[in-house]
Formats: C-alpha cells, sequence, structure tokens
C-alpha cells in the first residue's frame, strides 16, 4: 500500500493512494491526483547520504568514503510531490538528484544489520537539490547547499516494505522536460539501507518519521526556472517537481 | 525544561559553529590550508536532530571510549517565522534566550558534517527557562560560564561573537525560513573541556540563570 500526507480544503489528511493516484480519505472520499496538494510524507530529520554511489564520487572526482558521509536536512527544506523549488537568481550550477529514501518506523538504537527492515516505515523517494555554486569547504556539504526552503521535494507517499521485495535493484532515473538525463541502479549503492540504519543507530535513536536518503547515482545536469523535473525510483514513486526563478517563488510568498 | 520553554522553543535546533573570534583565530591559518582552502564566507551552521534535545538538571552519556565536551552557547528562540528579515528588523523575529548547552565530541576537522560528533541522544541540553527578548538589554554583553563540579572552566563573552543575532538570521534567513519555535545556537568559544562520568556541569549567562546537566557513564546493553 501507498501512504500520502495531502492537504485539501485546508486540511491536511492522510490517505492511501489507489489507482491513478487518485486518493482516499479516512471517510472515503476518493480525490483525483490534481485535486489535492500533495505534503513531503514524512517530517523527521533527513539523513542524506553524500558520494554513496561509485560512479557518482568519480564524476565529482571523489575517492569513494570508507564510511558513510550523511549530513542533516530538516523539514523546512522537504515539499511535497507536484510543488515547485526555486533557483536563486545569479548561480551557475543547480542539479536534481534522484534517491531511494528508507522511511524510519520505530525508533532505532543499536540495530543490527539483519534486523534493520523491521525499523522501516517503508520507502519513498526524494530529489536532493543542490546549489553547488555554495558549497564552501566546511561541514560540506553545507546547509546553504542542501537545506534550502522547499528545495527537497519527498514523495509522492510510503510505500510499505513489504511491496518492495530488493530494494537493492532498483531503476532511478530522472528526465527533464521529458528527455532521460539520469539512469543508475540501487544495486551500486556503496552503504546500503540495513548498513546505514545499522551504522546510525549504533550512535543515536534514530525517530519514527526520520528518513535517509541514500544517494544519487552519476548523471548530474543543471535545471532553470521552467524546467519539469521528474525523479522515479522503480517499483517506490515517481516524484514531479517543477523550477521557478526566485522572484516567482518569492513573491507567490511560498514557503516550505 | 520548563514547561514554557518546552511550549515554544519546539522547532528545529540551529547551530552555528566557529563564531567566536577567539576560536576562528586559532584556526586561521590551517583554513587557508587544504581541505578548506579559504576561512568561511558564510555562517558555518549544523542541525541537532531532535533526540539530542536535554534540559535542566537532565543527563548526559558520555559514549564510551570517545571524549565528551560541553559547548556553552547563549540560546536565540524564534517568535516569529523569519524568512529575508534584514538585520535592522531581525530583532522583531525573537521569542527570548535560553542557555544551551551543545554537547560535542571533540572537533579536529571542520570539513565534513558533525553528525556523529554533535547528534548523540541528549547532547543538546536547553534551559532552565525561555527570558524574554525585553528582558535582556544588550545581547552582545552577556558573559558565558562554565562550571564543572563547581569549578570556573571556561569563561567568554557574547562580545566576541563573529556575527550577532541580527547578522545571523538576516543571513540565514535569505536562504532558509527560521520558523517560530525554531532555536539558534549562537556558538561555543574556544576552550571546550572534557568531562567525565560522575561531574556535575553548569552553564551561566548573566540575566538567564544556570542550566544544570549531570554526566553519566555509558550502560553496556
Amino acid at each position: 500500500m501507498k501512504h500520502a500526507r495531502i492537504r485539501f480544503e485546508g486540511a491536511v489528511h492522510q490517505v492511501l493512494v489507489e489507482a491513478q493516484n487518485a486518493v482516499r480519505l479516512a471517510d472515503g472520499r476518493l480525490l483525483a491526483e490534481d485535486q489535492v496538494e500533495w505534503l513531503p510524507p514524512a517530517t523527521g530529520s533527513m539523513f542524506a547520504l553524500g558520494l554513496n554511489y561509485a560512479d557518482h564520487a568519480a564524476e565529482l572526482a571523489f575517492t569513494p568514503p570508507t564510511e558513510p558521509l550523511a549530513f542533516i536536512k530538516s523539514r523546512g527544506t522537504y515539499t511535497g510531490h507536484n510543488q515547485v523549488t526555486w533557483r536563486p537568481d545569479n548561480v551557475a550550477y543547480m542539479h536534481y538528484e534522484c534517491e531511494l529514501v528508507a522511511v524510519i518506523g520505530k525508533p532505532a538504537r543499536n540495530v543490527k544489520r539483519a534486523d534493520a527492515l523491521d525499523y522501516l516505515a517503508g520507502y519513498t523517494v526524494c530529489n536532493d537539490y543542490a546549489i553547488r555554486d555554495y558549497l564552501e569547504n566546511y561541514y560540506r556539504p553545507n546547509l546553504r547547499v542542501k537545506n534550502r526552503d522547499a528545495t527537497t521535494p519527498v514523495g509522492p507517499w510510503i510505500v510499505d516494505v513489504a511491496d518492495v521485495p530488493d530494494p537493492s535493484n532498483l531503476k532511478l532515473r530522472t528526465w527533464i522536460n521529458g528527455e532521460l538525463r539520469q539512469e543508475g541502479s540501487t544495486k551500486d549503492m556503496i552503504f546500503d539501507i540495513p548498513y546505514l540504519i545499522e551504522y546510525l543507530s549504533s550512535f543515536m535513536t534514530l525517530q519514527p518519521g526520520d528518513m535517509i536518503a541514500t544517494g544519487t547515482p552519476e548523471g548530474l545536469a543543471d535545471v532553470v526556472p521552467g524546467d519539469e523535473v521528474i525523479v522515479e525510483v522503480e517499483g517506490v514513486g515517481r516524484l514531479v517537481n517543477r523550477i521557478v526563478s526566485e522572484a516567482q517563488f518569492f513573491s507567490a510568498g511560498k514557503e516550505a | 525544561m520548563s514547561r514554557a520553554l518546552h511550549d515554544v522553543a519546539n522547532g528545529t535546533l540551529f547551530g552555528v559553529a566557529l563564531n567566536y573570534q577567539g576560536l576562528l583565530n586559532q584556526r586561521i591559518a590551517e583554513f587557508e590550508q587544504a581541505p578548506y582552502q579559504k576561512p568561511p564566507l558564510k555562517p558555518v551552521l549544523f542541525i541537532k536532530t531532535p533526540n539530542t534535545r536535554n534540559g535542566h538538571d537532565g543527563s548526559v552519556v558520555q559514549p564510551t571510549g570517545e571524549r565528551l565536551q560541553p559547548g556553552p552557547a547563549l540560546g536565540v528562540v524564534i517568535g516569529k517565522s523569519a524568512s529575508r528579515v534584514s538585520v535592522e528588523n531581525a530583532m522583531a523575529h525573537v521569542a527570548g534566550y535560553t542557555i544551551v548547552n551543545e554537547f560535542s565530541l571533540p572537533e579536529d576537522s571542520y570539513y565534513r558534517p558533525a553528525v556523529k560528533a554533535k547528534c548523540r541522544d541528549g547532547f543538546c541540553a536547553l534551559g532552565p527557562e525561555l527570558v524574554g527578548r525585553d528582558q535582556i538589554d544588550n545581547p552582545n554583553q552577556l558573559s558565558l560560564k562554565l562550571f564543572v563540579n563547581g569549578e570556573l572552566r571556561q569563561q567568554n563573552s557574547t562580545a566576541n561573537w563573529v556575527r550577532d543575532i541580527p547578522q545571523l538570521i538576516a543571513e540565514i534567513s535569505e536562504f532558509m525560513t527560521l520558523h517560530e519555535g525554531d532555536v539558534l545556537i549562537t556558538g561555543t568559544p574556544e576552550g571546550r573541556v572534557d568531562v567525565q562520568p560522575g561531574d556535575t556541569v553548569e552553564v551561566e549567562i548573566s540575566g538567564l540563570g544556570r542550566l544544570v546537566n549531570h554526566i553519566k557513564a555509558e550502560e553496556l546493553s
């Protein structure tokens, strides 16, 4: 099953997603995909992995890490399916990153790899946009690159663990304006989800609603206002986002 | 944590590193070298995840085999969401202040995010209470003192900030909204000390009281 969080007529609802992405409210009403505002399906901390695909590490001229490189995102940067993300004025390179996300379902501390999937609520997809112009070599990648308002689309939904029998063999794809620009497979991940849960929970308690964004393969490209960017993880979801200018975003008073 | 503080300061905990002139100056030569290449241009920020939240009189666990260091800091509690606010208008978005003890493992390097050093359970104590913005005349002239078992071990003044509160709010809110209830941890000065299980650690900031925490050994499961 697919579980989403949407806003409809001013109220937030937990819904089930049915055929054609129609959503079923708790009171039985069925609403079409474009009738509702899709919200991020989880809002905990996101532990995002850098350089977790060997090909992408090479693309960025880095040696693959021997220990996970994790950075943290907070809820203000999340936005939902079919929403907009802003490109700041006067930057040279803003790129998407298609990622499989594991969502934590219960508190996890000192969890072993073999038991890790028991702690998941399911999987979702994120687009971990980065503004490379703002990289500095302090806590890299820094919050100005990765924790900007409405710059991490997440969703559209959480799919149950049982519905994704092999998370380590899923195709990841990104399209810009309908053109396929990024293609990879979760089989090329350096640190897989069970490993990451064991690693993070070895020193802290992961909370329900926390997310682990597992990194992106090679194939990055610049995006500009007007672009429609779709990231898809096979068997998990297809997440649509549109790039707007800084002026468009802030004139709309839009806030994550 | 007092009820009032807990109710108001319920958002994201954002930390600012290297925000004391003395700490930055200690490392400035190193920051000209690889991997840094040049000193930081913008505020160096980190996030204390919600599992790090702790309160007045709470226990902090020293991870086995690691060095644990308290981090005395002034916490600024956001009262009104701040997106793209100017230096001049920034203080209107502040509800008040509290003391933060931003516990961390030692940071030899600032190159990568300090998740393992800073995001452990209970590593961010806040309290003892929320003090309203108007009750502090000048947040740029507050003395910070750290006591371990009653002995003064670290002291500094917010006069030595690299960036003051309005500058931080203006620069951060340019790219991310500081929401009502978020806490901005304005940095720990140079001279962090090690603490051990059994120690009582207190942070005192003028006008804000004293935040007390107790260091415990990790229990082996």
